[in-house]
């Protein structure tokens, strides 16, 4: 189910003295089963991006088209897109509401107009797919921790059993060992079961060890689509940008600077090692 | 002089089921004991839930110990009588930076610790501009705070602070929801405020890049204050930390690797330059 | 919601935006009810001149106030055709069952002028006057009712939170509404009982949220040492300058003015016009 974003725009405010463009003329195309990171910083467009690929809000021109269709176009039934297109926000806490953990993962599936049973059964995969236990079904999810209440929060789209999610940020506030958890979440989402992903963060780190293609968006346009490796050659760029390179990338390029003819494309530790030990070794 | 001092201070608080029936009693800090040399840079690492954010609201008389005796620049933080002066004494910034902003506009929040002094309007005036001065937020006086990045809110928190005159800082993850630029900033402004004005910053986080040039750090886990030292001495004990859910920055894990591999390192690389300074010795 | 411009305060530099907060609340108190004392068109003139003098020192360009006055045409359109169709008099049109008189359209332009006047003179304070500072002076103002142990100050301390939050508020249930359509819900059923149904998962969420942030406000409160309004000093005290002084000197002088048009305009129009005259339509 390719996603195709078509010469994407949208104007906040259009006419006022406010008006601003938010997502400028972006085209691009996200195949199946791809893990894609979208960097920029604060305000540069990339979470009413996201909205606009999941069908949240109406483009002020171009269209989003999903397995072929146009879901912005008069006749397409918007409702049906959830189980298409899933899309976690930042923090769980805007959309937990129900009394216990399951009931509030059934949410999205009895909207679908599934039955009960097959409502429940949704909602017992989803949970189990984000690894939480049993005995967490029935307590209520504002008694968990952060780390928790952000799997109950994506196992309440994932029951919706979309083919696309799309994450804002699902690290924000978590300590390391919790980053860590939710990120091989996602991935194993993305190898073990097939699903294409969009993960929004701002920690190059995370991005550069986990999404097979990054998008920088700047300023409402699509600046930068490429590898990780490719992206981060970019460098000056990405400082434009307000981004800035994975550590151990900034590490390579000073020690290659220090006379050591390292190859400064390492992203990861690993990658980092293997390249020093090739060179000092 | 110790700015603060904390003897085998214990918090608990009591679980209680919908009934309101004890169910039992969690033990959020415990018998943790420490100093705090005026001054200093002190960061508290810990994982979520590892007893950090109660701790620091022991240190200006929010919450009261259990059991042990917190002392906050000589005065025990059980006296009531001293409490407005505790709370001058050790300034508190907490996470959320809108939650905490009281004023709609910046110089007005600024203001509202005076205020609550009693300070005469002339001396709050000068108190909120050299604190606005001091975080680089002077420009946004007039501004509304909700006009204002994540970082810059957290400067004006700062500020806010800063303008009731304390000694000591106390910052409850005060990054913890910013981007990485709003982070720069924030631990910018609290560097120089240690560095220039010598007022002592306690930081609560769980960025260990932002520890890096702290002059001591605390570890806490399960209310436990269980590694104690320079960054230096704590980062050198990588696996110890993944015990505790943390990890080193990237920059001192790669280092820890290519020393284990056989490559001559110091034990312990903070920063980028460090690393290539030992790589070129190779 | 952000179309209305009433209410929200625009940044400039006058003498209208410098006076003391109170001049402005009573200013305004009495122009409203000056406008409904008396209604005649001298009076009218006269509020005018001065709203129009007020404006041009405040500043506010008069293409953004009368912005704010769209939300409310709707209101106004009502009142005229209500007015105009429904006040008994002379009839000078009829059709069908609508008959139109001379009272009838003389009320219609009375009640437009009023209700404008009575939208712009609010407006102008409150774009004029900082939420902060309108509850200061409200609190300045109802100081005396603590004899009566009215909590003069809490109340304007949570008015000045509640203005803080309310846009927080907002723009956090819009994000709640976003989650939730994520998740299939539907706010939009023609059912009443089960579009209230469909709030509950907004509803939780945003009241979880705000109990949060006021239990985190309490806590920042505090450690800043708030302690009630006893010996609390203020960066910004209300303290009258001449500008003050002579503003109520000048309100002094409207109010008299209008006093006197309106008793004596009976005799005035009596002498002005002839009877009949389309000019009439308007005394």
């Amino acid at each position: 189910m390719p996603i195709i974003a078509d010469h994407l725009t949208f104007v906040y405010g259009a006419k006022t003295p406010l008006q601003t463009t938010a997502v400028d003329d972006i085209s691009v195309k996200i195949e199946d089963g791809q893990f894609i990171g979208l960097i920029g910083h604060t305000g540069s467009g990339k979470t009413t991006f996201l909205q606009l690929l999941s069908g949240l809000i109406k483009p002020s021109s171009g269209t989003v088209y999903i397995n072929g269709e146009d879901i912005y176009a008069k006749d397409f039934d918007l409702h049906s897109i959830r189980g298409k297109v899933g899309i976690v926000f930042q923090y769980p806490e805007h959309q937990l509401f129900e009394e216990t953990v399951f009931k509030d993962v059934c949410f999205g599936p009895k909207n679908m107009g599934l039955d009960q049973k097959e409502t429940e059964l949704k909602a017992y995969e989803a949970l189990k797919l984000v690894g939480l236990e049993d005995e967490v079904f029935y307590q209520s999810p504002f008694d968990l921790s952060g780390g928790q209440k952000r799997r109950v929060a994506i196992a309440g789209v994932l029951s919706m059993k979309p083919q696309v999610l799309i994450l804002d940020e699902p690290t924000a506030g978590l300590d390391p060992a919790g980053r860590k958890e939710i990120l091989g979440l996602i991935e194993k989402l993305c190898r073990e079961n097939k699903m294409t992903i969009i993960l929004v963060s701002h920690s190059m780190d995370d991005v550069a060890e986990y999404v097979d293609r990054i998008l920088v968006i700047n300023n409402g346009k699509l600046a930068i689509d490429a590898t990780p490796k490719e992206v981060f050659k970019h460098r000056e760029e990405l400082e434009e940008f307000g981004l800035s390179l994975p550590q151990v990338t900034k590490a390579m390029i000073s020690i290659k600077e220090s006379g050591i003819p390292v190859k400064t494309d390492a992203i990861t530790v690993d990658e980092a090692i293997e390249e020093i030990m090739r060179v000092l070794y | 002089m110790k700015i603060i001092k904390a003897e085998e201070v214990t918090f608990e608080y009591i679980r209680r089921d919908e009934d309101g029936n004890v169910e039992g009693i969690n033990r959020a800090v415990d018998k943790v004991s420490l100093d705090v040399k005026e001054g200093d840079f002190i960061c508290v690492l810990g994982s979520n839930g590892s007893g950090k954010s109660t701790f620091a609201k022991h240190l200006n008389s929010i919450l009261l110990p259990t059991e042990g005796t917190v002392w906050i620049d000589g005065m025990d933080s059980k006296d009531e009588d001293k409490l407005l002066q505790i709370r001058q004494t050790a300034g508190m910034v907490f996470q959320n930076p809108d939650n905490q902003i009281i004023g709609q506009v910046v110089d007005e929040d600024v203001a509202f610790g005076p205020e609550n002094m009693g300070v005469p309007t002339e001396q709050i005036k000068e108190r909120v501009e050299e604190s606005l001065k001091t975080v680089g937020m002077y420009d946004f006086r007039k501004k509304s705070p909700n006009h204002l990045s994540g970082g810059q809110k957290q400067r004006v928190s700062i500020a806010g602070v800063l303008a009731m005159h304390p000694k000591c800082i106390v910052l409850d993850e005060p990054t913890a929801m910013l981007d990485p630029l709003g982070r720069k900033e924030v631990i910018r402004a609290l560097r120089a405020l240690n560095e220039v004005e010598g007022i002592t910053i306690i930081l609560i986080t769980h960025y260990m890049e932002e520890t890096v040039y702290a002059d001591r750090i605390f570890v806490m886990n399960k209310g436990k204050i269980v590694m104690d030292g320079s960054p230096r001495e704590i980062f050198k004990r990588v696996e110890e930390l993944e015990e505790y859910k943390l990890e080193v920055p990237k920059i001192t894990l790669l280092a820890h690797e290519l020393r284990k591999r056989g490559l001559r390192i110091p034990d312990c690389v903070l920063t980028v330059k460090e690393l290539t300074d030992a790589l070129k010795k190779c | 919601m952000k179309d209305i411009t009433l209410g929200q305060y625009y940044q400039a530099e006058s003498v209208i935006h410098r006076l003391d907060p109170r001049v402005k609340l009573v200013g305004t108190l009495l122009y409203m009810i000056s406008l409904f004392v008396f209604n005649n068109i001298f009076c009218y003139i006269v509020a005018a001149i001065l709203l129009a003098v007020v404006i041009a020192l405040s500043k506010v360009p008069i293409g953004y106030m009368l912005k704010g006055m769209r939300a409310i045409m709707f209101i106004m359109i009502f009142t005229v055709i209500f007015n105009v169709f429904f006040t008994n008099g002379d009839n000078l049109v009829e059709f069908w069952i609508f008959h139109i008189s001379k009272e009838g359209i003389r009320m219609a332009i009375l009640m437009m002028v009023r209700l404008t006047l009575l939208i712009i003179s609010a407006s102008i304070m409150t774009l004029t006057t900082t939420p902060n500072r309108l509850t200061d002076g409200l609190e300045k103002l109802f100081r005396p009712l603590k004899l009566i142990k009215l909590p003069v100050h809490e109340i304007a301390m949570m008015m000045s939170i509640a203005l803080r939050f309310i846009p927080i508020l907002m723009e956090e249930a819009d994000k709640i509404v976003k989650a939730q359509t994520a998740r299939g819900a539907r706010f939009d059923s023609k059912k009443l009982t089960e579009r209230a149904k469909s709030l509950i998962p907004l509803i939780v969420p945003l009241f979880i949220s705000a109990f949060r942030r006021a239990s985190d406000l309490a806590l920042a409160m505090e450690a800043r040492g708030y302690h009630g309004g006893d010996g609390r000093t203020k960066l910004y005290p209300l303290k009258y300058a001449s500008r003050d002084y002579i503003s109520y000197a000048v309100l002094i002088l409207y109010v008299a003015i209008i006093v006197f048009l309106g008793i004596t305009s009976a005799r005035i129009i009596a002498h002005l016009t002839p009877a009949n005259s389309y000019l009439s339509l308007l005394f």
